[in-house]
């Protein structure tokens, strides 16, 4: 009789398979070299993509996750492999992003004994990850994987990590893959309660200033249409935090702007005004809150979430509502009596007036001789498709990208923002892209953060990925500087930086490029970049020392946004 | 601050008390005692830890814990929602061993375990009060070794975790 069994190596692989992954963002080494042999019989079913450092791969990873909705999967051996990883593990916790990371390990007879690239990589990834587990028998393989898959994607979603050690990946087991769908332990989805409802509705239905702000929970748990159809019925002014933009159209009547440290000003200051706060599927981060003693005193909070650690950890909660927003947003529709609230709305249409007369008309069409990134974006929005995407990296471009850049579906933007990863971008845009070749991804970035991890332009190279990479260089680490400017005395300690040729760079890689310095070269070299079919690289030089406002200084109050 | 008892039911899987140690570490708290061990259902664990902390901070822990994908549930009590015992253990050189001694063993409803050629070992179960009490009486009898268990702990609410499978 035909021995049936296979390696734990072709189990890795089948089991991705049977899981529907499309891609492994991955780099080979010693305690991986088994599955990355089973790989290269698969070729056919699934795709690995070789980035140039395990970081690249897991930000890759990432990317694809946050626009395809899909689970990420990324590959490293052990030792340094695996510990390249953990920045994009913990991005990924702090962002909810559905990973799922194999390490290869050392043979079980070596743990322990300090064997060459061992590391103990369960350990280290045990405070950034939602779950892992080391697999030392092959037959723990697939279940391990099945389970893997489903942690992170239920639920709040998150990484996971399995290392394997080698002695598994090469021994022979049986291979019957049953997906798994429940864990006695785990209840990803806690049951909406209508009593919940209810008093969440008295309270909306009561409001005379009622505002919502609304985070990437909405677009996690797929509520969009929810979420626009609750705000239709109540005419309730909504704002977005960072990770939540594009839950919402920017064009819905009932979109006021965002929130945060630098986000718009009325949206901020009126948080402070409001009556009853509807927080959708957000944390209340502090760069959106400020001050906590200060934050929304005077309104009651109603609080759609899924994860119960974050009902009242930083914010009082009068009416908590917990559950899929999916589902709670559709019963408090269907509870709420329509409303409408124009004077209030109002309130918030002045405040953007004079946001747009102090700080949008000189960002978007200055008549100052430097270039603004705002002005980079404008000419961005000018030639777009409605469902690009915008990557942006972390830093000033990324606050006036996501000021600027006209949002207009889900799942467009892609950012690091919980953990503020510098270096994210030009992989994350990578994994965004192969999700789909045929939409527009642009990559916005820092002359800081691009060479944190500029190698992933070979990746970008050998995938043909067409990714536009726009980079905005002011030769300096211009939010640190900005900090510096506004709070350490104009003390620029180590932030002004000697950069290389960047478009030499951009071109060691067969990227088309354009440096652009004159503000009467720019819209042609936007409009080209868009043209041309495949990789492109444009570096605009832009004002060394410029600000981002409005801004709430950390510590502040959102009342005390400024404009400048 | 307040001394709480939070009471952990979890699966029996690797790692899962640095996971749940990891929670208090992150946020600078002492873990002022900690026990494990099976629970009444087979498979599953049970976690005893005691902290002194605030409420707000309690109710993070808890939730925090119970966030653990292999965290069945973790629940928070005061010290009057509980019914908790604490194991000390004493030793004491033999030549110490006079009709004082036998005196405090009697008035503490202690009792010796253990009588080897050089030393005995007292046993006491009761509250941290209790055996610290004890311990301060027997240091006059010159104390060699002296170790105290993390509490057990049962709560008087009637819920049971059945619900929770």
């Amino acid at each position: 009789m035909k021995d049936s069994r296979i390696r734990g190596a072709d189990i890795v692989i089948r089991s991705l398979i049977a899981e529907n992954a499309k891609y492994i963002f991955g780099y080979p080494g010693g305690a991986i070299m088994p599955v990355y042999d089973a790989l290269y019989d698969y070729e056919d079913q699934i795709q690995h993509i070789l980035t140039r450092h395990e970081q690249g791969a897991i930000h890759a990873a990432q990317g694809y996750a946050r626009v395809s909705g899909k689970v990420g999967v990324c590959m490293a051996t052990s030792g340094p492999g695996a510990t390249n990883l953990i920045t994009g593990i913990a991005d990924a916790l702090i962002d909810s992003t559905p990973l799922v990371c194999i390490t290869g390990q050392v043979a079980s007879y070596l743990l322990g004994t300090d064997a060459f690239q061992e590391t103990d990589v369960v350990g280290i990834s045990m405070p950034a990850t939602k779950w892992n587990i080391q697999v030392q028998r092959v037959e723990d393989i697939a279940p391990a994987i099945a389970k893997a898959f489903h942690i992170a994607r239920s639920g709040r979603p998150g990484p996971v990590l399995i290392d394997i050690t080698k002695n598994a990946q090469v021994a022979l087991g049986e291979f019957n893959y049953v997906p798994c769908l429940n864990i006695r332990s785990y209840k990803p989805y806690p049951k909406v309660s209508d009593s919940d409802i209810d008093l969440a509705a008295e309270l909306i239905d009561r409001a005379e200033r009622p505002y919502l702000l609304y985070g990437q929970g909405v677009i996690i748990g797929k509520a969009e249409k929810e979420l626009a159809a609750f705000l239709d019925k109540t005419g309730i002014p909504a704002a977005c935090t960072l990770l939540g933009t594009g839950a919402l159209s920017e064009e819905h009547p009932n979109y006021v702007g965002k929130l945060g440290m630098h986000g718009n000003y009325g949206p901020n200051l009126l948080t402070n005004k409001c009556d009853v706060l509807i927080a959708v599927g957000m944390r209340f981060d502090d760069r959106v809150t400020g001050d906590l003693t200060r934050y929304a005193k005077q309104a009651k909070v109603v609080h759609l979430e899924l994860d119960s650690a974050e009902i009242n950890k930083n914010v009082r909660c009068a009416a908590p509502v917990l559950g899929d927003c999916k589902i709670s947003l559709a019963k408090l529709t269907e509870k709420v009596k329509p409303a409408k609230h124009d004077a209030w709305t109002a309130k918030f249409r002045e405040l953007e007036a004079e946001e747009k007369r102090v700080v949008v008309g000189n960002d978007l069409l200055p008549t100052k001789d430097g270039l603004t990134m705002g002005e980079v974006i404008r000419h961005i929005n000018e030639f777009k498709a409605d469902d690009a995407i915008l990557v942006t990296d972390v830093g000033q471009h990324q606050m006036v990208a996501w000021r600027y850049f006209e949002y207009k579906t889900t799942r467009t933007q892609v950012t690091s923002g919980g953990l503020g990863t510098m270096g994210f971008a030009l992989p994350a845009a990578l994994g965004a892209q192969l999700h789909d070749y045929n939409r527009q991804v642009i990559c916005v970035v820092g002359d800081g953060g691009i060479q944190m991890t500029v190698q992933e332009f070979g990746t970008i190279m050998q995938t043909k990925a067409p990714v536009k990479v726009v980079l905005l260089n002011n030769n300096f680490l211009g939010m640190v500087r900005q900090w510096q400017q506004l709070f350490f005395d104009k003390r620029y300690s180590f932030t002004e930086l000697e950069n290389p040729d960047f478009q030499k760079i951009a071109e060691a890689y067969r990227f088309k490029s354009q440096k652009v310095e004159k503000r009467g070269d720019l819209r042609e070299a936007v409009a080209e970049m868009f043209i041309h079919d495949g990789p492109y690289f444009l570096e605009v030089v832009v004002e060394k020392e410029d600000n981002v406002f409005p801004m709430i200084a950390s510590g502040s109050s959102v009342e005390e946004v400024r404009l400048s | 601050m307040k001394r709480y008892t939070i009471s952990v039911f979890t699966e029996n899987f690797i790692g899962i008390l640095s996971r749940i140690t990891l929670i208090f570490t992150r946020r600078g708290i002492n873990i002022d005692g900690f026990t494990a061990s099976e629970s009444r259902e087979e498979g599953i664990y049970r976690i005893t830890i005691e902290v002194t902390t605030s409420e707000e901070q309690i109710i993070q822990l808890a939730k925090q814990i119970d966030k653990i994908v292999d965290v069945i549930k973790a629940f928070y009590y005061l010290d009057d929602e509980m019914v908790f015992q604490e194991i000390a253990l004493y030793k004491i050189p033999i030549s110490s061993l006079d009709p004082g001694l036998e005196k405090v063993i009697r008035q503490h409803s202690a009792r010796i375990i253990s009588a080897e050629k050089e030393f005995v070992v007292i046993e006491l179960t009761g509250h941290k009060e209790d055996t610290q009490q004890l311990l301060e009486v027997l240091k006059e009898f010159n104390v060699l070794e002296f170790v105290r268990s993390g509490r057990v702990a049962v709560a008087k609410p009637m819920e049971t975790i059945d619900k929770y499978l």
